[in-house]
């Protein structure tokens, strides 16, 4: 019998990649519709030859997740500026839309995101790091993945004092990455966990439901959602 | 006791005043003019960061610049220089043997966002270096409110401070953060042999333990060399392991050094040691399982250290040819056997990490 009380909502590396894998198998089995989480091991050092069993390093990774498509405003700006556009519609009625044209606006707006959760041995949590892209595998801007989030999270962000999302390099890829900053993590976790009336659960179950539950809060803000399955389950 | 406070002031302000002589040339793919404008010499403070240099740099090469916007970078034999590292930092790294002047070739175009992160300027440093600082405060307080409450006007003292070198200006404002210290191990020895009753009731606000941060830049060779020059370029960041990872320091009667710390970070390259350390791991299974009514931390400190002894065995097999032939700290290359407490105490950069530079020799 844990004491959970004392809890300061951080949990180890290695109960992290525990928590990852399964929350990984998870998805997958209940969530056969949509892309898996598969766990990318990393050696420490991508020099070293690695033994199977030193591969205890890595991240959580789901990738290619189409983020936005058009609303019938982006559609008509399209139309507005594309000199193309404005040609072919004097050859035409008013009123009629060229289908392909439209297909076309479709193509070029869609916006991509890979997501990747790498531990932080300063914070002792997870951490998101996430990529976005067109399709056609230009990098988007801060601003521009500013649109693609949530509604409550970008009306917030300009009353934050200190912004939560920054680029940085991810710690295995050595890229420019964005990054959910996770300072505040380890204490919502102890409040999702501890802060209810409820009689306080068991460590093991604690640590078990960890990354389900930092899942369902921080996914919501980059406009990921965990599916009901999920969160019945148990 | 004034002694031992002035002693660590002086190595602050020796590491505060700490440079490296810099000769800096312009890309030949934007020099309009001939012949090609001379190189700028400029002395670079090692806490610094080279945007920090551009005020010196651009008025310098600007009749020479073709027309543009400028997005400045800097690059050393081919590789592009991380300007978010600490200038002294990328020397000690990228220099196997100290080079002086470092040469280093300045871009005002092109600049490769695939690798670097995007600096607009002064602002970018800034909040790179708070936060730095802001980690730094969570690892050692648990949390980072004391960064994140200074006010506007701390704020830009403590950024003014570092960007001027002004030590004691940085340690008025950074006081104020109430970052604890580590008992200086060689400091209170000292102190002991002069004032023997005294000791410990001078040194309020230090710890005997805790989570020292700590960010290690390791540089992975497969050629054996004995003398630096023979050392081949870092030619790709790839090379270079950069582990972020706090070291925790327990107090257990013998002192904490530099050879424990890097095993702790590094235990690959400790195989000789493994065996004792797994026998280590035992006990401290054995002991928690003997308590009676177990808490949270001490679990989650056996988990760690269960899975270290776990590695250490695996590392036998795997790195009995890999050694660390080099560790540098701000351009000291400190014996094993030093305390730990000491380089924290004495070489912490402004953003209150130590900086760690390694050189090992891995098998192909």
């Amino acid at each position: 019998m844990m004491d959970v009380c004392n809890w300061d909502g951080t949990v180890s590396a290695k109960d992290f990649r525990i928590g990852a894998l399964s929350f990984a198998q998870k998805w997958e089995s209940l969530n056969s519709a949509f892309p898996p989480w598969s766990w990318v091991p990393c050696p420490k050092h991508s020099w070293l030859a690695s033994h199977e069993l030193l591969q205890e390093e890595g991240y959580l990774s789901l990738e290619n997740i189409c983020i936005s498509r058009p609303n019938e405003e982006d559609i008509d700006q399209n139309s507005q500026t594309d000199p193309g556009e404005e040609e072919t519609s004097c050859s035409e009625k008013e009123d009629d839309i060229d289908d392909a044209t439209l297909v076309q606006s479709n193509h070029h707006e869609l916006h991509y995101c890979d997501f990747h959760v790498v531990y932080s041995y300063t914070f002792r949590v997870p951490v998101l790091y996430l990529r976005a892209y067109c399709s056609d595998g230009r990098p988007l801007l801060l601003d521009e993945i500013e649109k693609e989030l949530p509604a409550c999270s970008s009306k917030e962000l300009p009353e934050t004092k200190w912004a939560f999302i920054t680029q940085e390099e991810h710690p295995y890829l050595k890229r420019p990455w964005y990054k959910l900053h996770p300072c505040g993590t380890s204490e919502f976790m102890k409040l999702l966990f501890l802060g209810g009336d409820t009689a306080q659960p068991k460590l093991e179950v604690v640590l078990e439901l960890y990354l389900l539950s930092w899942f369902s809060a921080v996914g919501q803000v980059v406009g990921l959602t965990i599916p009901c399955k999920m969160l019945n389950d148990r | 006791m004034r002694k031992a406070l002035q002693k660590r002031m002086e190595a602050q302000k020796y590491v505060w005043e700490g440079a490296i002589p810099l000769q800096i040339h312009l890309h030949e793919s934007q020099v309009t003019t001939l012949p090609p404008p001379p190189p700028a010499l400029i002395l670079a403070p090692r806490i610094g960061y080279l945007p920090l240099l551009v005020p010196l740099i651009k008025p310098h090469f600007r009749s020479t610049l073709p027309p543009g916007v400028d997005t400045i970078w800097f690059e050393y034999r081919g590789l592009p220089l991380k300007w978010y590292i600490p200038t002294g930092v990328l020397f000690d790294l990228l220099c196997a043997e100290p080079e002086r002047p470092w040469n280093i070739t300045v871009h005002f175009r092109g600049y490769p966002g695939n690798v670097l992160i995007p600096c607009d300027g002064e602002d970018s440093v800034k909040w790179s270096f708070i936060n730095s600082l802001k980690e730094a405060a969570y690892i050692i307080n648990g949390n980072c409110k004391n960064v994140m409450n200074m006010s506007q006007s701390d704020q830009l003292e403590l950024w003014h401070s570092v960007m001027n070198g002004n030590l004691e200006a940085y340690l008025r404002v950074s006081s104020k953060l109430k970052l604890a210290t580590i008992e200086d191990e060689y400091t209170s020895l000292c102190s002991s042999k002069s004032q023997q009753g005294s000791g410990e009731t001078d040194f309020t606000g230090q710890v005997k333990t805790g989570r020292v941060p700590v960010r290690l830049y390791v540089w992975g060779l497969s050629e054996d060399f004995d003398d630096l020059e023979d050392i081949s370029q870092v030619d790709s960041w790839e090379k270079i392991s950069y582990v972020n990872r706090p070291v925790e320091i327990h107090k257990e009667g013998k002192c904490f050094t530099l050879h424990d710390a890097m095993k702790n970070l590094l235990p690959e390259f400790f195989s000789d040691e493994s065996l004792s350390d797994s026998k280590l791991a035992g006990v401290d299974f054995e002991d928690v399982q003997k308590i009676p009514s177990e808490d949270v931390s001490s679990n989650k400190v056996v988990e760690d250290r269960g899975q270290n002894a776990y590695e250490h065995r695996e590392a036998c097999y795997i790195s009995s040819s890999a050694e660390i032939k080099l560790i540098r700290i701000q351009g000291i290359e400190p014996k094993l056997e030093i305390p730990f407490s000491w380089l924290v105490n004495n070489l912490l950069n402004p953003d209150h990490f130590l900086h760690i530079c390694v050189c090992v020799k891995v098998p192909q």
